[in-house]
Order: structure tokens, then C-alpha cells, then sequence
């Protein structure tokens, strides 16, 4: 399979790559790690007359910490850098645990998070994790940066809230003011596959007190799924079977999946159930759950 | 180096060729490609490294995993004008003058392949986790194989030539 005919062009300074597609308008794309966009282009989903490849970009390729404990993602990070990474391990363990669950390894060596933001994929892994904590994503373009709630940001399935001529060039993650906790649960029929579903939990606790929680929800709607009112039935109080049993519930109540060759809505509903519970139940004092499921 | 390509354009305008260098297997190469030639199709078609095979050309299956930079990759999910500048290893560049590269030896001792068609994405991929980790466990073996795709073995038998040759490369570092 061939993508059909585009222009390629592959700038060296991020004011280039922003005249580039200033001048292709909407029938330009940005290629980053390129794990979903160049599947589509084989497939002829996407057709743009346009590549700006941000490869050759200098320094956007980091993860790092500001002095108030912010993390900040660059657009070149790549998911098998983030896997391997000390400050996520340390800092936000819900990120570190969720990482080796994106994709398979090799998809993995190339794939970027913040392309995997962009691109919106309701069934994308990273974007659950990045509402479940609250992030953002830092666009730059003509009138220079600014900063989008993750939760504006995806406008929908396969839809994002830059402009034509924008490049998403960070994800910024803030601070936890407690300790973090949660994790993320996928469900998948092998490694690889789509999330048949998918939760993500983070929390920060405070002695014993969850002090914050985000929870959101993959696979399991149009869109990705921010469960806030499960969230705020965990937020003030401790961990304990009842608010538990009720989180799970709400968040349940916020799906909206469809019955596909991967299972039936009530089964996809009930695994969110599930997952919450499963993530909840193993989050006091502090601990971070990932796993496959299959 | 020509690829000729059918002209399916309806449009007149003219098609855009960029010239690229690379490295393959250590030797320095120069390309004219189209951009929305995949750097499979560089490889098989262009170089005629068909080692490199393409399974199911929606970056599921990993057959055609190539190294870049060391780093395995997809190749039919990569443009092959993104290699410009870049370094490439295929299963060719494995074996040496008049030895089998040791996963090659692990695969044939333990009867790591059937119909042989994943065999070269199983080998670069290990390659890559044995050049990062030299002793790996079973488990970790089996995690870096999790995005090659075999259908006639079963896998246990791939796991065993990677461990094969993880011992024999230990043996012979020492």
C-alpha cells in the first residue's frame, strides 16, 4: 500500500514548520512518530497534500521537571523513552506504569505522547492518562504558545483544538500536591491491539485523604471519557469499600460504549466497573497498578 | 538507484523526488525516492534486501522490523525520505564473511522458525534487546517479542533462540 502523492518538506526551526503549514491550510499534516498517521495515509483515510515532518526539529525531544514539580513532555519524546524513564517513575508513576502498555514495543520506539494527543484516537491510550492528571498541551503557532486543557483540547473523536497552522509542542503535567497513586488498567484482545477498554486513575493522597482525583476512560465512547462525577465522589474523603463501590458506578454510568467485534457494550461497561475498582482498591498508601488484560 | 513507479497521477504536475543518504549494513548509499515511498519498499524494491518482508502492512504484524539508528523499527510505517542522514540494519547485515550471526545459529538450533516468513522482524528485534540487555529473562524476552507476530510456532521456540543466543554472545564477550 502506498500513501497517495504529497509534498514533503522537513523543516529545521519550529518558525518554519509553522509557515509550512500556514501555507498548506488544511491539507497539511504534522508527522511526528508517524505509528498512526502513516497507517491511515496507506489506507488513503488521510490524504494530505502536505507532510511537515518534525523530526529534524532541535530540542523537542525531552521530559523534565520545573522547580515547582510541573512535568513537561516534548513533541519528539517518544513512548519507549518515557517507559525507561527515571523522573516518571519518580514523579508521576501513573505515566511511568502506563507506558509500556502503549502500542507494542517497536510501535513503541518510534510513537510520540503528544502525537498521540493530538491524533485523538478515542480508543489512544495517553489521552485518558493526561485527563486523568489533569494535563495540557502547550500549541505553538504565528502568535507564539499557548496552553490548552487536555480536556479542550481533544474536541472529539480524531479531533484536536489546534489551528491549521499550530504544532502541538508539549504536554505539561502538573504537580502533585499529594502523593500520586492509581494506575492504569487495559483490556486487550493481544499487545498491540486497541484498548477494548481502558481506565485511568490518578489520585493524590494526603494522609489517607484523597485530596484529588482524576479518572478517565478509554475505548468506551466517541471520545475519550473524563468520569468526572466518579472522580468527585472520591475527592475529600479516604479510600474506603463504599466510595469505592460508588466511584465505580458513576464511572461505569459515564461510558458509552458500543457492542463491536471486540465485546458488547454491557460487557465493556462492566470491565470499567471493574478497572476502577481494581485500581481503587490497590491505591491506598500510595501504589500505581498497570496492567494488560487479555 | 531507480524505482520506477506506475503513473496512476491525474494531475500533469510534476512528482517530487528527494535525494537522500543513508547507511545500510554499513555501506554508504544515495537515493532518489518519491516521499511517500515507505522504507520497506526502499528496502525490498530499491536495494533488493528482501530479507526484509512485509506480512501485513498495517504495523501490526513486524515482519519487516528493520533497525534504525539501532532501534527497531516498522518499516512499512516509515517514509523512506526519513532516513535521510540515517544508519539501517537488515537481517542481511546480520551474518558475517563466512559465519552465521548467532541468532541465526540460536534459530537453527532450536528450531526458532517454520515457514521462516517473521523469522528476519523476530531476529532484528531481538538483536536490538540483546545489544541493550545481554542476559535477558524469558519474560523479557517474550515483552520485546510482543510486537512480532508468528503464526506457525507457537512462539516458544523463538524465545528459546533468542535465550540460545544471548548465552553464546555472553560466551563469547568473555
Amino acid at each position: 500500500m502506498y500513501p497517495s502523492r504529497f509534498r514533503y518538506e522537513a523543516p529545521r526551526s519550529l518558525d518554519e514548520a509553522v509557515s509550512l503549514l500556514r501555507e498548506g491550510g488544511d491539507d497539511a499534516k504534522v508527522l511526528a512518530g508517524g505509528q498512526s498517521l502513516v497507517p491511515l495515509m496507506k489506507l488513503r483515510f488521510a490524504s494530505p497534500e502536505l507532510i511537515v515532518d518534525i523530526n529534524n526539529l532541535p530540542g523537542l525531544d525531552y521530559e523534565k521537571q520545573d522547580a515547582d514539580g510541573t512535568i513537561r513532555i516534548g513533541a519528539l519524546r517518544r513512548h519507549a523513552s518515557l517507559e525507561r524513564s527515571e523522573l516518571l517513575k519518580s514523579r508521576q508513576p501513573v505515566m511511568a506504569a502506563a507506558a509500556p502498555l502503549i502500542a507494542d514495543p517497536i510501535v513503541r520506539n518510534r510513537g510520540t505522547l503528544v502525537g498521540s494527543l493530538c491524533h485523538a484516537d478515542p480508543q489512544g491510550d495517553w489521552a485518558s492518562v493526561v485527563t486523568a492528571l489533569g494535563g495540557q498541551v502547550v500549541a505553538f503557532g504565528p502568535g507564539g504558545r499557548r496552553t490548552i486543557p487536555i480536556t479542550g483540547f481533544v474536541s472529539g473523536p480524531f479531533q484536536n483544538a489546534l489551528a491549521p497552522d499550530e504544532i502541538a509542542i508539549e504536554a505539561v503535567i502538573p504537580a502533585p500536591k499529594g502523593t500520586p497513586a492509581g494506575g492504569y488498567l487495559k483490556l486487550e484482545r493481544r499487545v498491540g491491539d486497541f484498548a477494548t477498554v481502558g481506565v485511568a486513575v490518578a489520585l493524590e493522597m494526603s494522609g489517607g485523604t484523597v485530596i484529588r482525583a482524576g479518572i478517565a476512560l478509554t475505548g468506551v465512547g466517541g471520545s475519550t471519557i473524563s468520569a468526572g462525577e466518579a472522580a468527585q465522589a472520591l475527592t475529600g474523603g479516604p479510600l474506603s469499600a463504599q466510595s469505592i463501590a460508588q466511584a465505580a458506578d458513576l464511572a461505569a454510568g459515564a461510558a458509552n460504549p458500543r457492542t463491536d467485534h471486540r465485546g458488547s457494550a454491557e460487557y465493556k461497561r462492566h470491565m470499567v466497573k471493574t478497572f476502577v475498582a481494581r485500581i481503587l482498591s490497590r491505591a491506598d498508601g500510595g501504589a500505581t497498578v498497570a496492567e494488560r488484560a487479555a | 538507484m531507480t524505482i520506477v513507479y506506475d503513473d496512476t497521477s491525474e494531475d500533469t504536475g510534476s512528482v517530487p523526488i528527494r535525494r537522500i543518504k543513508f547507511t545500510i549494513n554499513g555501506k554508504k548509499k544515495i537515493a532518489e525516492v518519491e516521499p511517500r515511498l515507505l522504507l520497506s519498499h526502499l528496502i525490498r524494491r530499491g536495494l533488493e534486501l528482501t530479507g526484509t518482508h512485509m506480512g501485513c502492512d498495517t504495523t501490526n504484524c513486524g515482519a519487516c522490523t528493520v533497525l534504525v539508528d539501532g532501534k527497531p523499527v516498522k518499516s512499512c510505517t516509515m517514509l523512506a525520505v526519513q532516513v535521510d542522514g540515517h544508519e539501517i540494519s537488515t537481517v542481511e547485515g546480520l551474518a558475517g564473511q563466512s559465519e552465521l550471526h548467532p541468532l541465526q545459529e540460536g534459530f537453527k538450533q532450536e528450531h526458532g522458525l517454520q515457514c521462516g516468513f517473521c523469522t528476519p522482524g523476530m531476529m532484528m528485534a531481538a538483536k536490538a534487546l540483546l545489544d541493550e540487555n545481554p542476559s535477558p529473562t524469558e519474560d523479557e524476552v517474550r515483552w520485546a517479542l510482543s510486537g512480532n507476530l508468528c503464526r506457525c510456532t507457537g512462539y516458544q521456540n523463538i524465545v528459546k533462540s533468542v535465550l540460545w543466543a544471548a548465552e553464546k554472545l555472553r560466551g563469547s564477550a568473555e
